[in-house]
């Protein structure tokens, strides 16, 4: 079998390469596209554990599936806010966008 | 000894880190795009490996299916497929720094847990593990609050995603 700490690793090193992709990336798509990463890396977290240490606990499949809800919500949300945003600035590089500053 | 597990493990998790670097290295977001389905794909390989091929369909349907066709269409509506290039990325080194410091906190702190060294799992999966958790999402002694909640939640999403997207007179 493949060891435990493979898959954790694994976890560790996808959620880094995604929160690498929400800090650098200047461009709110791609932000968006981090956080789906870093949500992913989560849930294979949720799973390796569910099924190496806790196979009959329940908890972990049913945050799994929470997890899934709120990525899926947060993915629809943000994207109606940047397209909004586009709307009215033409634009969705976070550089540009300072309409909270004066 | 490599075990088949093994090779099937370094496939997938080659094409999950493989896509997830395609993601910050791709200079036009479509592209970025295409290489986050591939992590995905790896995703979802890792969870039939797993045993857990109920949530590779999940994974398939709300990721790909869902959140990557929903980002496809944002790119196009906002700049098109074959939109400019990024410019540069600002702040690169310092978020590099950053992550990279993340990963080896992470990495450092997973490998001194003994009971995460284990290669065996600690017991079978149920084969009716599914229909329990089912049945365990709609008991109110177990989640049906939080169930109840996400649907609230989908509902609001649902009407909240349209209002703000809305064209205004």
């Amino acid at each position: 079998m493949v060891p435990l700490s493979w898959y954790l690793l694994l976890s560790a090193l996808l959620f880094a390469v995604g929160l690498y992709a929400v800090m650098a990336r200047r461009n709110l798509i791609g932000m968006l596209m981090g956080l789906e990463l870093m949500l992913n890396a989560i849930n294979l977290t949720l799973i390796a554990f569910w099924r190496y240490l806790h196979p009959y606990n329940l908890g972990f499949q049913a945050l799994v599936i929470f997890v899934l809800v709120v990525a899926a919500s947060e993915a629809a949300v943000g994207l109606a806010l940047i397209l909004a945003v586009f709307r009215l600035r033409e634009t969705e590089h976070v550089d540009e966008l300072n309409l909270l500053r004066w | 000894m490599v075990t088949v597990q093994q090779v099937v493990f370094a496939l997938f998790a080659l094409m999950t880190v493989g896509g997830a670097v395609g993601v910050v290295a791709a200079r036009k977001l479509f592209h970025a795009a295409l290489w986050m389905i591939l992590s995905f794909f790896g995703v979802a390989g890792l969870y039939i490996l797993l045993e857990a091929p109920f949530f590779a369909a999940l994974q398939l349907f709300i990721y790909i299916g869902g959140v990557a066709v929903l980002i496809v269409m944002a790119i196009m509506v906002t700049r098109g497929i074959m939109g400019p290039k990024e410019p540069v990325f600002t702040y690169a080194v310092g978020a590099a720094g950053t992550a990279f410091a993340f990963l080896v906190m992470l990495a450092l702190f997973i490998v001194n847990v003994p009971a995460w060294m284990g290669s065996a799992p600690t017991g079978e999966v149920a084969p009716d593990g599914m229909r329990q958790l089912g049945r365990a999402l709609v008991m109110p002694s177990a989640f049906l609050l939080p169930f109840e909640v996400a649907s609230v939640l989908l509902l609001a999403v649902l009407v909240g995603a349209l209002f703000i997207a809305r064209e205004k007179e």
